[in-house]
């Protein structure tokens, strides 16, 4: 049976870009299918028809939705090599509430700092700062949020780390200053092959951001 | 043996304490249960649950796990008995979807129609009738969100089967109607279960209160 993966993404996508580092990391061969999302593909609507977004996997041609959900599919398909999710039920369960902390958190929080302005951009910031630090207070002295190799948590946080300067920028603030640590981690992240070749260049993602503000006639 | 030890930290009437409630009871587990007052919050919650101070908390042998479907992934990985995921892969992503579409998209848009005034509450209707029709299409030639047996999505949706009815006697306005007819079979079912049979807040209970809610959020003018 055909093992081909296909993955419909668009590039600036925090959660396509989880899926890309998981794919990476098992060594995982795969389709990369960019996406205009002006103008989504026929695919792209028959495979996530109640979304209607992007990351999509098609694996053997049956689509699997969502990056967390994508993730953990991929670490139980391809469970004999890099595992990101722990073994132990606990740890399983500490995990998946890190990861679910930073889909309830980061992404939003982060998108008010670039699309607002004044007391609600002040607060956004303050609540993202606050966030980060919780982090850092989970990541310890741990190398990474999976102990000694990536695990899930890096896998869920690290593609908002290509987002970083687009937010400091925006907010006229530095990350770097309140949470050292959760920096220093990232750039030891961005030493993994799997996860250098999934981010894009964060002046990149910047550009795309005032593509968007100026789209959206955003100051 | 050592003793097991399970705490649940809920309140009477939260939607997401009792999804655990329905998989300990699923699995025969013996717990404590720890009804929390949420406007005094005790020092036990705010210890075991620090980053949101919210109820459902398991607290297993001592170890807390909070997020009502973290815990229920918990519970189904450490009792193997009776479980509430398959073990294809594609199957677990599928029930993980439909949970996650539940608590993030369809109870949200119910909600909204519930609280809100005006427009945003027809944008909430309009959001709900949507996210309705996707819950009924997925139902299709199955008489479980799990298959023949209830499974995490099951549990995640279950809150319609005893909540709806209540929010139906409130606001005089029925959002689970006949365009709906797999979803009220299942409904049906779901509220004849053992588990849930037996473990529901009091209906009259839970009209008081969100009659009180909705007079409030609604107040007359």
């Amino acid at each position: 049976m055909s093992e081909e993966v296909v993955l419909l993404d668009f590039w600036p996508s925090p959660f396509g870009m989880r899926v890309r580092i998981a794919l990476a990391e098992k060594g995982i061969q795969y389709e990369y299918q960019e996406e205009d999302l002006r103008n989504k593909s026929d695919l792209l609507l028959k495979m996530n028809p109640i979304h209607k977004k992007i990351p999509v996997l098609i694996h053997r041609g049956k689509p699997v939705c969502e990056s967390l959900i994508q993730v953990q599919y991929i670490d139980e398909v391809w469970h004999d090599k890099s595992p990101l999710i722990p073994s132990d039920p606990y740890q399983r369960a500490n995990a998946r509430f890190w990861a679910d902390f930073v889909d309830k958190k980061i992404y939003e929080i982060g998108t008010k700092i670039w699309t607002t302005k004044g007391e609600e951009q002040a607060a956004a910031k303050k609540e993202f700062i606050e966030s980060l630090k919780l982090l850092e207070g989970e990541l310890g002295d741990k190398p990474y949020f999976g102990g000694d190799n990536l695990g899930y948590v890096d896998v869920a946080l690290l593609p908002f780390y290509s987002w970083f300067y687009a937010y400091e920028k925006c907010g006229n603030f530095t990350i770097e200053e309140e949470c050292p640590k959760l920096i220093a981690w990232a750039k030891r992240c961005l030493q993994k092959e799997s996860v250098a070749k999934s981010l894009p260049d964060q002046e990149k993602v910047y550009g795309f951001v005032l593509q968007l503000k100026k789209a959206f006639g955003i100051e | 043996m050592a003793a097991e030890e399970v705490k649940l930290l809920k309140t009477w009437s939260s939607r997401f304490g009792l999804r655990v409630v329905w998989a300990l009871k699923l699995k025969g587990i013996q717990y404590d249960a720890i009804d929390e007052d949420l406007s005094n919050k005790s020092a036990l919650l705010l210890q075991y649950n620090p980053v949101y101070k919210k109820v459902p908390v398991l607290v297993h042998n001592g170890k807390p796990i909070s997020e009502s479907l973290v815990i229920l992934e918990y519970i189904d990985e450490t009792w193997k008995q009776n479980p509430i995921l398959p073990e294809d892969p594609l199957e677990k992503a599928r029930e993980r979807f439909w949970a996650k579409f539940n608590d993030e998209k369809l109870l949200p848009s119910i909600w909204g129609a519930f609280t809100k005034e005006g427009k945003e509450r027809e944008e909430a209707i309009a959001a709900a009738v949507e996210n309705l029709k996707f819950v009924e299409e997925e139902l299709k030639g199955k008489k479980f969100f799990g298959g023949e047996k209830i499974g995490l999505a099951d549990l995640a949706f279950g809150w319609l089967a005893y909540l709806i009815c209540v929010f139906d006697e409130v606001t005089g306005f029925k959002i689970v109607d006949e365009r709906y007819p797999l979803l009220l079979a299942w409904m049906q079912e779901f509220s004849q279960l053992p588990i849930a049979k037996d473990n529901c807040p009091p209906h009259d209970k839970l009209v008081i209160k969100y009659q009180a809610l909705y007079e409030k959020l609604h107040p007359a003018k």
